[in-house]
């Protein structure tokens, strides 16, 4: 948090401190959660972090979020069809998971709030380091998710779909997912929803000994929604952890990716691609640690900007001293569409071990006119050959990972994003 | 079906002049061979045809059925019946071929009026089109020319032009980067297109590509000019002989 005394709040800080006290008597946890929340709304109360705070800079939230909307109880909305069929939802609705989860073999699934009524869940409630607002703010108001815990050596054959849907006010939700040794699934985060809402979202996952996940997470907030989420992980040894995030709406978004390497031979990729369109401002920061020796990360990163749209990434990996061998590669490609849109990039590579491998590029770019004039000898016309082209650039992405029924599904939505900004 | 009135085109980044005054005339059924030395303005020549915006014609007009062109995009010479085989198909990473190639086919289909190809016709006609070049169907799984060899992507090009069916199809340097192989293969692609209500440019610094699609035509280019037009006999004289004598009676 900004340890600087602000000099006067913003209606925003001053409704989410208003809003903690309004809340307080309906938030459930034991002691040691309250706690948590009370440590939570303090860090609020020294202001929200501003431009001076470095990993803010690009994102000065303090400015950025200036209006926050009441809590909505009331509110209905319904769960929606998955991205790929016959997957397990686990819908989260306005902020309130469903009493009735699907039983798959090998998981367990329990309501959150039974975790912040028992007190389970405290420990991890902590924020991570002293600039978390996102972390603080789910702290102080998270009311409930799913826990979910995979079976050491369960194989799941269909995804499962965790769904945080919201109808406008505020939902803050938080879904930790533990995945056994040699256990392999599928999991799908879905961010959307149709108000105006202030969403915090924190996705917590540890994979055991050679566990196997992939974790798509597909945000398409409407362009009135302000997303805040947080995706953290602790990758075990021989461990494999697939990221791919798609940013596809929303009108304020950060996405913050916080993973650790714990155990040698852990492998993480992150794939991500950011379709920003209109008068929006999407964040991706990703904070990667290598901290044992003999681990491998890549990172790539697309973006499409049009309209006047702000995007923002910022890797950052930190290859600790006892990290030898530590193989990390960076890229970030932006395809710049529009004279009014903009992305910045800031890679950072902090190394503590002197026999690694590591490297980051960007670029940002138009569209290939050689590409275009291709297309269009062929007969296709401008629009066309453009749509085809950027399609292309993200569409990379997704096609390497390499599960044809993933493909699809993302394939789709990322159809509906050029059908709605084509 | 072609024809090109003193033509005057310069490169619209630096003004530098490239065509000067260039008349040529293509009849339907005809194929036009046009030869010439290293910067003559051959593959410029095939590039406005094509309408790419990196040239500006200044003077002069090409009209393809009587009308003229420098007003269409390239997309609309394309649907109009212009299809140019590039000299360097470009690697278009991400666009899967076979769907440009669907997309393509229906955009002409548009164009006359028709209604789009159900998959299975396309699919039928892709693989025959595929099988009469001795084309691997796998290889047309991949994004559109990446990875292909140089010989691949000009078979790949004559491929598109079977399918698209074009009326007048420009040929920039086809020969270059074939093997003797591969270069009977595109030629007799080339081959089984010529009908009379078609007609074809044909590019080339060499005669060798004209002893496997023999020209009607031959039209020598220099200094963005036809200097000299003739029969077959014209490419075999030059060679035999080089273009300095040629460029010398021009002179």
């Amino acid at each position: 948090m900004n340890m600087h005394t602000q000099p006067q709040r913003t209606p925003a800080e001053t409704a989410l401190i208003d809003a903690f006290g309004e809340r307080l008597s309906l938030l459930p946890g034991d002691g040691a959660v309250m706690l948590k929340r009370d440590d939570a709304i303090e860090a609020i109360k020294h202001g929200l972090p501003t431009r001076r705070i470095e990993s803010w800079h690009y994102t000065d939230l303090r400015r950025l979020l200036n209006a926050v909307p009441d809590f909505d109880p009331a509110a209905a909305v319904k769960a929606i069809a998955p991205i790929v069929e016959g997957s397990a939802v686990l819908a989260v609705l306005n902020g309130v998971s469903n009493t009735k989860v699907p039983a798959v073999e090998g998981v367990t699934v329990q309501r959150l709030t039974e975790k912040l009524i028992d007190g389970s869940i405290a420990p991890g409630l902590d924020p991570y380091g002293s600039d978390d607002a996102i972390g603080a703010l789910n702290t102080a108001f998270v009311a409930d998710g799913y826990f979910v815990d995979i079976a050491d050596g369960a194989e799941l054959d269909k995804p499962i779909e965790l769904q945080n849907l919201q109808a406008g006010g505020q939902t803050h939700v938080r879904l930790p997912v533990r995945v056994g040794a040699g256990a392999k699934a599928i999991i799908v985060e879905r961010q959307t929803g149709d108000g105006a809402a202030l969403v915090s979202s924190v996705s917590q996952l540890v994979l055991g000994e050679g566990a196997e996940v992939t974790w798509l997470i597909v945000q398409e907030q409407p362009e009135t929604a302000t997303h805040l989420a947080q995706f953290k992980a602790h990758i075990g040894k021989n461990a494999k952890l697939t990221l791919f995030v798609m940013n596809a709406g929303g009108k304020l978004v950060r996405q913050e990716i916080m993973v650790k390497t714990t155990g040698e031979g852990a492998d993480f990729k992150l794939r991500g691609i950011n379709l920003l369109a209109g008068d929006t401002h999407s964040d991706v920061t990703m904070v990667l640690d290598h901290t044992v020796p003999h681990t491998t990360s890549t990172e790539v990163i697309r973006n499409v900007v049009t309209g006047k749209a702000r995007g923002v990434f910022q890797g950052r990996i930190n290859v600790h001293q006892y990290a030898q061998k530590t193989n990390a590669k960076m890229a970030c490609n932006t395809l710049l569409l529009s004279d009014d849109g903009e992305f910045s990039t800031k890679p950072e590579l902090e190394i503590f071990a002197d026999d690694v491998v590591c490297g980051h590029g960007a670029t940002v770019t138009e569209i290939d006119h050689d590409h275009l004039f291709y297309l269009m000898a062929r007969g296709i016309d401008e629009k066309s050959a453009r749509g085809l082209l950027v399609k292309a650039f993200v569409a990379e992405v997704i096609e390497e990972l390499d599960d044809e029924t993933i493909v699809e599904a993302l394939e789709a939505r990322l159809d509906d994003w050029f059908v709605a900004h084509g | 079906m072609l024809e090109i009135k003193n033509l005057h085109a310069r490169i619209v980044d630096d003004g530098t002049e490239i065509i000067r005054g260039l008349n040529l005339t293509v009849k339907a059924g005809e194929v036009a061979a046009i030869m010439g030395p290293n910067g003559s303005g051959k593959s410029t020549l095939s590039y406005i045809l094509a309408g790419r915006e990196d040239y500006e014609v200044t003077e002069g007009d090409i009209l393809y059925n009587g009308q003229s062109i420098l007003g269409m995009d390239p997309a609309e010479r394309a649907t109009s019946g212009i299809f140019l085989a590039f000299q360097y198909p470009m690697e278009i990473p991400g666009v899967a071929t076979m769907e440009f190639l669907k997309v393509a086919m229906n955009e002409q289909r548009k164009a006359r009026g028709e209604e789009p190809l159900k998959i299975p016709e396309f699919l039928k006609r892709v693989k025959e089109a595929a099988a009469s070049l001795s084309m691997d169907m796998a290889m047309l799984k991949r994004p559109l020319n990446v990875g292909f060899s140089g010989g691949e992507k000009k078979r790949a090009e004559i491929l598109q032009m079977k399918l698209l069916e074009p009326k007048l199809c420009v040929l920039d340097e086809t020969d270059s980067g074939l093997d003797i192989d591969a270069l009977k293969i595109v030629s007799d692609g080339v081959n089984a297109l010529r009908a009379p209500d078609r007609a074809f440019l044909v590019i080339t610094h060499y005669q060798r590509l004209l002893e496997h699609i023999v020209p009607d035509t031959v039209h020598v280019l220099y200094k963005g000019q036809v200097i000299k037009s003739g029969d077959k006999s014209l490419a075999l004289d030059l060679e035999a002989n080089g273009y300095a004598g040629v460029i010398g009676e021009a002179a």
